[in-house]
């Protein structure tokens, strides 16, 4: 069975909490996590909602293989209507508490309302209740998990908090669980503040014993195991060097975007790599990189846990961040770093620390930090507005302004806005780096073009993880790909959104995709979860990942987007790469939209038609 | 041959493969609330150790024990406990130096790692090899031959 078969509903409003059976007939066509979750949310929620009213929902959710014995089978998702984009948002965190959710016996939980007054979700196996977060509003996330634990008498209890950004309406802040795991984008702990929700705290110790075959489950997952030890990424390179093997690669591809994508290659790329997280430093002989660690049943373990130097000046007089603590993954280095010009490692180490304290996102922070600096040197803003003086390359400056933003204090409040908004409140929109108000990450799509197409077509906004083309255009997986070239690429970016899709509504992380296909997925779900006659097929996952695809869409088309907001910053099409293999090249993304359209089976408006939604059973 | 339980904590990444391989052999459900093998999270200092009882030869849960629930199996050298015995005293669990035996409250009986009769699942899930069951007597033969390895990097002289 894999699923639990219950969900919890929240009233906010109301401080009810009450069980219901899991819509299993649903189960049989979305699976879990994003797509189930996403299911219930666009039944349930008017798609023209202010995501930060109380009639927003927010949905936690899990996925069938979340708190089992396969890889990486630890994973949430968190569904609702962003606060920064204002489409449908999911947003995906590792860590323990996904797992611990399931084993209290939980495939997911909807919340719905606003409370009076701050309060805190509490789940000890069967018993959920409301309680008053009076004394945790205000706090870190870090705090408020220590103090919970503490309140609970109780270390194994796992939590998830919004800190004071999400407090304060940073619209982009994150969830964050286990100190340093996060929901991370789209404002999906915005969400969760406009809600007064501070924090939900689970022990589960009823265990997933569902399963529909234990024995081929064993043997499913066995079997996928060794497939991710015996590839060169999952095995290798990821455990080693993290997320950040990428750095150094594709800055000399030239689609590392630089200065607010002003460039594509950062001269400080090298001092900010996995490679420079392991040399020892200078000033007192230790390595930024501690270790690296596993999120919950992950046998990839590619997360970072890092350690700065105490004598650093960013923390002389501040020993809470003295500690090891989750370090540098590839996209927060980038926003932190080469998207600001920033190469001082233990800064951006920092910063990133400063982001899970208080929860927001260091994409789109970073990536709007490179457009304030870049407005600061065009004179639009000036030292006595932000408060500091803020070139490119200032690592004061960054760090100053993270402050700032996480406290809720000064030009910190600006910086809430994110970069779309704010630009556009100084008169100059066209320096977001941004689709459908998301910033992009860390690949330029000048140098890696499917990527531009990823970006454009996101259902939540620019990002890189609903079609991550960058394993075939960089990395050959499943088959190399010409990153410099438009042709293909509207297949590719659709293939994989649709495995994404399925992945992610698994339990199940994306990371596995660099040695797992459908092909390693489907046996896994299969011995796992009841599916009918048919069984759980490769065929049938990726049915299930276009019909998660399009329902996304057909949401966000009601909410208002068109056509026109499948499209990249002018910047990418007007200014050409200056350097490396991309020279001379723009986006090709005019190029991309309408073939990728017509390979959907959608109009030249960007709508599904008729015959794609009877096919998809929409 | 006897074999024990080893634990190299700094191959440990925090993963809990472990933890629910225990559950699931001894109470067929992923359930870590149910391990008898724990992995801590030493989180400021970057250390994941994993710990379980490491089977005293000199049992002090054993020899607290009032009803001899507590035996040791003659093949693995296990102390293991009789549940149709164990009377749910928690006596043991004030003996046990390391806290590795613990009470369960559904069963009201205590619990211990039983090596699982010679084949640890642990060990089995472990994906780093950070577990391992290996010759009692020679626990720190890798570790040797690690240090070993590095006793003769220096160039041969030539005859």
């Amino acid at each position: 069975m894999g699923w639990a078969r219950k969900i919890l509903r929240v009233d906010l409003s109301k401080g009810t909490c009450k069980s219901e059976p899991l819509n299993m007939e649903w189960a049989q066509q979305y699976l879990g996590q994003r797509g189930l979750a996403t299911k219930y949310f666009v039944e349930e929620v008017d798609p023209k909602v202010d995501p930060l009213s109380p009639a927003n929902k927010m949905i936690m959710a899990t996925g069938p293989l979340t708190g089992t014995m396969a890889s990486t089978g630890g994973r949430y998702s968190v569904i609702t209507k962003g606060a920064l984009t204002g489409a449908i948002a999911c947003s995906n965190s590792g860590g323990y508490i996904g797992a611990e959710l399931k084993m209290a016996g939980w495939d997911m939980i909807i919340f719905e309302g606003k409370s009076p007054k701050p309060v805190y979700l509490w789940i000890q196996d069967d018993v959920a209740e409301l309680r008053d977060a009076a004394h945790l509003w205000g706090k870190t996330t870090w705090d408020t998990e220590e103090i919970i634990k503490s309140t609970h008498h109780d270390p194994q209890v796992r939590v998830c908090s919004i800190g004071r950004a999400g407090e304060n309406g940073v619209l982009y802040a994150c969830i964050v669980n286990d100190l340093h795991r996060a929901a991370g984008r789209s404002g999906v702990g915005t969400v969760m503040g406009s809600k007064n929700l501070k924090a939900v705290a689970v022990r589960g110790t009823v265990g997933v014993s569902g399963i529909r075959d234990f024995k081929a489950f064993m043997t499913a997952t066995t079997a996928a195991k060794k497939v991710l030890a015996d590839n060169a990424v999952t095995g290798q390179g990821l455990p080693t060097y993290g997320t950040q093997v990428l750095m150094n690669v594709i800055n000399e591809m030239g689609a590392l975007p630089t200065r607010n994508a002003k460039e594509v290659q950062f001269e400080g790329a090298r001092k900010i790599s996995a490679e420079a997280m392991h040399e020892k430093r200078l000033s007192d002989g230790k390595a930024n990189l501690v270790t690296n660690a596993a999120c919950f049943g992950c046998t990839i373990a590619c997360g970072r846990i890092s350690q700065v130097d105490k004598n650093h000046w960013s923390v002389v007089n501040s020993p809470k961040y003295w500690g090891a603590t989750g370090g540098l993954e590839y996209e927060a280095a980038w926003s932190l770093g080469a998207a600001d010009g920033v190469d001082d490692l233990d800064a951006l180490t920092v910063a990133n620390m400063i982001c899970n304290e208080d929860g927001f996102d260091p994409i789109t922070f970073g990536a709007t930090v490179g457009a304030v600096m870049e407005l600061y040197t065009m004179g639009v803003l000036t030292k006595e507005q932000i408060g500091i003086e803020a070139p490119f390359g200032s690592a004061q400056a960054l760090l100053e302004i993270a402050h700032m933003t996480a406290e809720g204090r000064g030009f910190g409040k600006e910086m809430g806005l994110g970069s779309a908004r704010l630009t556009a409140k100084y008169g100059h929109p066209e320096l977001s780096m941004s689709v459908k108000g998301q910033e992009f990450p860390a690949y330029d799509p000048r140098g890696i073009q499917g990527m531009g197409l990823t970006y454009a077509t996101s259902n939540r906004g620019a990002c890189h993880l609903r079609s991550y083309t960058v394993a075939s255009e960089v990395l050959g997986i499943p088959v190399k790909t010409d990153p410099l070239v438009t042709e293909g690429k509207a297949g590719l970016v659709m293939a994989f959104q649709d495995a994404t899709a399925a992945f992610d509504s698994s339990g199940t992380c994306i990371f596995t995709t660099f040695a797992w296909s459908l092909v390693d997925l489907a046996p896994q779900i299969d011995a796992a979860c009841e599916g009918g006659e048919a069984g759980w097929s490769v065929e049938r996952l990726a049915e299930l990942g276009a019909r998660i695809w399009n329902m996304e869409r057909l949401f966000n088309n009601a909410a208002g987007f068109t056509a026109k907001d499948d499209d990249l910053p002018a910047r990418l099409k007007t200014e050409p790469a200056q350097t490396g293999p991309a020279k001379g090249l723009v986006s090709g993304i005019d190029k991309m939209v309408p073939e990728y359209y017509k390979l959907r089976g959608w109009d030249t408006a960007g709508v599904p038609d008729k015959e794609t939604l009877a096919r998809l059973g929409l | 041959m006897q074999k024990s339980l080893h634990i190299d904590p700094s191959k440990c990444t925090g993963c809990l493969q472990c933890e629910m391989a225990c559950s699931y052999e001894n109470y067929g459900v992923f359930n870590i609330s149910k391990s008898r093998i724990k992995v801590f999270n030493f989180e400021h200092e970057g250390r994941k150790v994993p710990y379980t009882c490491t089977q005293c030869a000199e049992a002090w849960c054993l020899n607290a024990c009032p009803v001899d629930a507590i035996r040791i199996d003659a093949a693995t050298g296990a102390k293991i406990v009789h549940e149709d015995v164990c009377v749910g005293c928690k006596v043991c669990t004030i003996a046990c130096p390391f806290g590795t035996i613990n009470y369960v409250a559904d069963s009201g009986k205590v619990q211990k790692c039983d090596l699982c009769g010679g084949d640890p699942a642990c060990v089995t899930a472990c994906p780093t090899a950070a577990i391992t069951y290996v010759d009692a007597d020679w626990t720190g033969l890798e570790k040797m031959r690690q240090w070993a390895g590095k006793t003769n990097t220096q160039p041969r002289a030539s005859a």
